[in-house]
């Protein structure tokens, strides 16, 4: 029997069920970001939110959920058919593969690979393609300016996404995002390099496309972008892959900085709480982050968007690369590992 | 091993049908979708043999980085495909041409390569060592090929400089907006709080 689970057919049987493990409690949750958004935004703007369906609105995500589902698919008579149906499936697709590499605990990983952390910044960067084929292939001016500025975007911030990466990897000395994770055990990343993780959050805030940096949406001026044709469903897997996103960029962040699995001090009573409790309450609240910022800031002009990118985080971020290698080296923490 | 085997074949055969469709599509917009397809394929018969860090720099550089601004070019121009196909035999023969010297090269490389004896030791076979070959690779590239990787980034970056400049240009007519200025600004300069007497104009 123990040849079975080590060979092929086992294997994919555990993998499957690791994925599933995943996947489900992962929408799940995305299902209930959309509630925490809109109970957040209420809240902050001294309104009550979704009240109606179910005990505190808890069923309205699935009411939504349930209204897209049922709704008409409309295809523009001049759109490019089979692009127009993909671009949403490759957005929520890649919303999901790059969950295969994130650390839940010590041994709680799905694909524990050697390069982890750049597996995140290729699923990352593949992002933007989801949008610019949304965008062409609707066949609609609002759509195609929505992908164009969105190509732009995340090209920009991208580099500066690079280069925080490389400085974490740097203090880790490996490119597995568990041994990041495990390099945390003395300090969190977050408190040497407190600018890098700020800087990496607000390129993660424009990474994903939300507010303030949302111009590719930009309701106000391109009515909503580069979805501007779609409808339910198709519409609903936009939106289901830019909330997993978010998570997603939650869960890089204390991954990244805030120790993943690791309690806040390694003592009791902290360490009582097992590791994933503490992962997912760091999610929770850089989550909670992300709705705070869209609730308080108003819209970036898209070319301070990009002399944000450009001329302030690019060049911060090389400048605190050198200087955090100069330390390293300088001190020898660097040879150690 | 009959899984590897098999997987090699079907990431080899979509890569080489993918390539095909780059020259064969009708769209250039569709090219360029054909060849992302070919890169992502290329990185999944890179981690089949164990290349994981080639893999990801491939997917990041080429596909996440390159092909997004082919895209956006394609996308942006107003091509007439019509026009572009229409000197296809009058091109033939030079293209042809340029095609059989890299096919002669491919075969020349495929015949006649072998491992340097000088660098035997530093090249461990995927999982022979507990060396990633990320490490290895860094390795290699930082000490022995450390000049050729040095000059290779200098050209690069002489290029992008050299891009820049052709297409910058400064407009006399634009107004464009000072930060710093704008920063500098004090309360003073800016507003100015005034009793107006009932009856009377500022």
């Amino acid at each position: 029997m123990d040849s079975f689970w080590t060979g092929y057919p086992g294997v994919t049987i555990i993998t499957a069920g690791e994925v599933l493990a995943v996947v489900v409690p992962l929408l799940i949750a995305v299902a209930y970001l959309t509630y925490f958004e809109r109970k957040v935004l209420a809240l902050s703007q001294l309104r009550k939110g979704p009240n109606v369906v179910g005990p505190f609105g808890l069923l309205q995500p699935f009411a939504d959920g349930l209204k897209l589902l049922i709704k008409e698919t409309v295809i523009p008579s001049g759109a490019n058919r089979l692009v127009f149906i993909v671009a949403p499936l490759v957005t929520f697709t890649l919303s999901l593969v790059a969950w295969a590499v994130i650390p839940f605990g010590a041994r709680a990983v799905i694909a524990n690979i050697n390069v982890g952390i750049l597996y995140l910044f290729a699923i990352s960067s593949l992002g933007v393609y989801g949008i610019i084929l949304a965008g062409w292939a609707s066949n609609s001016r609002y759509a195609f300016l929505g992908a164009l500025r969105s190509a732009a975007q995340m090209v920009s911030y991208e580099v500066a996404i690079g280069f925080v990466l490389v400085t974490v990897l740097l203090c880790a000395g490996s490119l597995n995002l568990g041994k990041i994770v495990e390099a945390q055990r003395t300090v969190w990343f977050v408190v040497p390099l407190l600018p890098m993780a700020v800087v990496f959050f607000i390129s993660g805030l424009a990474e994903t496309n939300r507010a303030p940096f949302d111009i590719v949406e930009g309701e106000s001026e391109l009515v909503a972008g580069y979805f501007v044709e779609y409808s339910a469903m198709a519409f609903a897997l936009f939106y289901l892959g830019e909330y997993a996103n978010m998570i997603l960029i939650s869960a890089m962040t204390s991954v990244l900085f805030f120790g993943g699995w690791l309690a806040p001090f390694g003592v009791p009573p902290f360490t009582w709480v097992p590791g994933w409790i503490w992962f997912f309450a760091k999610i929770a609240v850089l989550a909670f982050v992300f709705l705070w910022v869209r609730a308080t800031f108003p819209r970036f002009r898209y070319d301070q968007l990009m002399r944000l990118g450009w001329k302030v985080f690019l060049p911060f971020s090389l400048f605190y690369l050198v200087l955090t290698a100069g330390v390293l080296t300088a001190t020898g923490w660097a040879t150690a590992r | 091993m009959i899984v590897q085997t098999v997987l090699f074949y079907i990431f080899s055969l979509a890569a080489v049908g993918a390539g095909a469709a780059v020259v064969a599509a009708r769209n250039p917009v569709h090219s360029v979708l054909f060849l992302i397809l070919a890169f992502f394929n290329t990185a999944a018969l890179f981690v089949l043999i164990g290349a994981e860090f080639l893999a990801m720099i491939l997917v990041i550089v080429y596909v996440g980085a390159v092909a997004v601004l082919f895209l956006f070019v394609v996308m942006m121009l107003d091509i007439d495909f019509r026009e572009l196909r229409s000197g296809f035999v009058r091109y033939l023969p030079i293209g042809a041409f340029v095609g059989m010297i890299l096919l002669a090269e491919l075969i020349f490389i495929a015949v006649s390569w072998a491992v340097p004896v000088t660098i035997v030791g530093a090249v461990a076979p995927a999982g022979a060592t507990a060396i990633s070959n990320t490490r290895a690779l860094g390795d290699i590239l930082y000490t022995r090929y450390l000049f050729a990787f040095q000059a290779a980034g200098l050209i690069l970056l002489v290029a992008m400089i050299g891009a820049i400049v052709l297409t910058l240009r400064r407009r006399a007519d634009t107004r464009k907006q000072s930060i710093a200025t704008q920063i500098a600004r004090t309360r003073a300069q800016s507003v100015e709080v005034v009793k107006v007497p009932v009856g009377e104009k500022v």
